[in-house]
């Protein structure tokens, strides 16, 4: 399944790359918290998520997740992940795909905003993406060696509450995570929580590229919280995460987040490094590459 | 099995209480709502779609970037970046979204349109702008009530 969502990559990309109108991009700026924001409807946002880390005494690894984020709704978003790794001195993988939706139950802002997140998971015990981190999820989880890893395949259903407010040009959201696998363990419970601004509030009238405006600076911070046999911080992982942020006028966003291990069951450190492109209006663009009109 | 779900209710529970003492802080909303059987139409001339939401206290709101020329070169280029692929760069609209009605835009307080940036239509596809600073929220609005008086005309 997963060789086959690589080969649907294949063809979106160049696809992706033919079209021609790009939008404002509408990536946040965390890696694993999410906020309220939402994709602007019709648009699709491609992105690539490297990340690399070390392990204490094992090789070290780099992993990614491709996603094509979708605006369905102005208030309903849907996310479509492909997720691979290559670690140092084994071969590289795909680990499988993810499929979520993002919906805001209230149609106004508030001072906090609500948000619910439904994913299906597809993926091998190979992953090490990190997209979140639930349960037990320790270091020692990526020491086993990729042939074995990618047999235990994981079909996960995960589910995150979502809180995100706006204080004054602060960002701050708050996400609970729940995630379940549907062969039978117990529910795993995770945390995230971010907080970030913009480096400049007002926008310059000349056009620019370097200008404060487009940049986000802010922190994450994102742990496990056990599992359905024992809620609580023992035997879990936690990380701090700085991140900044860069919105190009042309609708790409690079994002960078050098992210530290708070305790003896976390990764040292992970660099983070995202890359997205924001499409305007798919379905017309779709259209207009298939010679439909469109216009 | 039935182990196993022990320990589950307490851990949903904490979830839970989590999640309930941060909506129970809804009440306290960041853009004020009209209060019951208010639509603010009643004291606007600004009654389009979106803005017929806006509360009454939305209409007190000025604008801290009135009368700066810089204000509106910025809003515009926000006006380009954000919404020009909807709207289009004019305003006259495109097929993903509506033309303004530059007539309403004229008269509608400053504040209304803050409102109605700031919360979007979600139902309607206009998403919120919230993840804009106020300054460039305002700066857009700056923009919007400039491209009315241009386009249609100073009012009467």
């Amino acid at each position: 399944m997963a060789l086959r969502a690589y080969r649907l990559l294949v063809l979106v990309a160049p696809l992706a790359a033919a079209l021609p109108r790009a939008a404002d991009a509408q990536e946040r700026s965390y890696f694993v918290t999410y906020n309220h924001q939402m994709e602007q409807p019709g648009n699709l946002e491609v992105a690539i998520n490297p990340v690399a880390a070390t392990r204490r005494g094992g090789a070290g690894f780099a992993a990614s997740w491709m996603e094509l984020e979708y605006g369905v709704k102005a208030w309903w978003t849907t996310e479509l992940y492909f997720d691979g790794q290559t670690t140092r001195g084994d071969s590289t993988i795909s680990t499988g795909w993810r499929w979520e939706s993002r919906f805001r139950p209230l149609m106004l802002e508030h001072r906090i905003n609500p948000v619910i997140y439904v994913e299906y998971a597809d993926i091998t015990a190979a992953d090490k993406t990190m997209l979140e981190v639930v349960g037990h999820d320790v270091e020692s989880d990526h020491a086993q060696r990729n042939g074995l890893a990618r047999r235990l395949r994981q079909r996960e259903i995960e589910t995150k509450l979502i809180l995100s407010s706006r204080l004054q040009a602060w960002d701050v959201s708050e996400n609970f995570i729940a995630e379940k696998n549907l062969a039978g363990p117990p529910w795993e419970f995770g945390y995230a929580v971010g907080a970030s601004r913009p480096l400049g509030l007002a926008a310059r009238p000349d056009p620019c590229t370097l200008c404060p405006e487009n940049f986000v600076a802010g922190v994450e911070i994102y742990g496990g919280l056990g599992d359905g046999r024992g809620f609580g911080l023992r035997e879990t992982s936690h990380y701090l995460a700085p991140l900044l942020s860069w919105g190009l006028p042309g609708g790409t966003t690079l994002r960078l987040s050098p992210t530290f291990g708070l305790n003896r069951n976390s990764h040292r450190f992970l660099l983070r490094f995202g890359a997205s492109y924001e499409i305007s209006d798919l379905r017309r663009q779709v259209r207009r590459l298939w010679g439909a009109g469109g216009r | 099995m039935r182990r196993r779900l022990a320990h589950l209710p307490p851990a949903l529970a904490l979830c839970a209480l989590a999640a309930m003492a941060e909506m129970t802080a809804l009440v306290h909303v960041a853009y004020p709502r009209p209060a019951r059987g208010e639509t603010g139409a009643a004291t606007t001339p600004a009654s389009a779609s979106g803005l017929l939401k806006a509360p009454p206290s939305a209409h007190e709101r000025s604008n801290p970037y009135e009368g700066m020329p810089e204000a509106v070169t910025a809003g515009r280029k926000l006006f380009l970046r954000h919404c020009a692929e909807c709207h289009g760069d004019d305003g006259k609209g495109s097929p993903r979204g509506p033309s303004f009605d530059l007539d309403r835009l004229r008269q509608a307080p400053p504040g209304d349109l803050f409102w109605f940036v700031s919360n979007g239509d979600l139902k309607a596809g206009m998403p919120s702008w919230s993840r804009l600073p106020d300054a460039q929220r305002w700066q857009l609005v700056a923009y919007l009530k400039t491209l009315a008086e241009q386009v249609g005309g100073a009012p009467p």
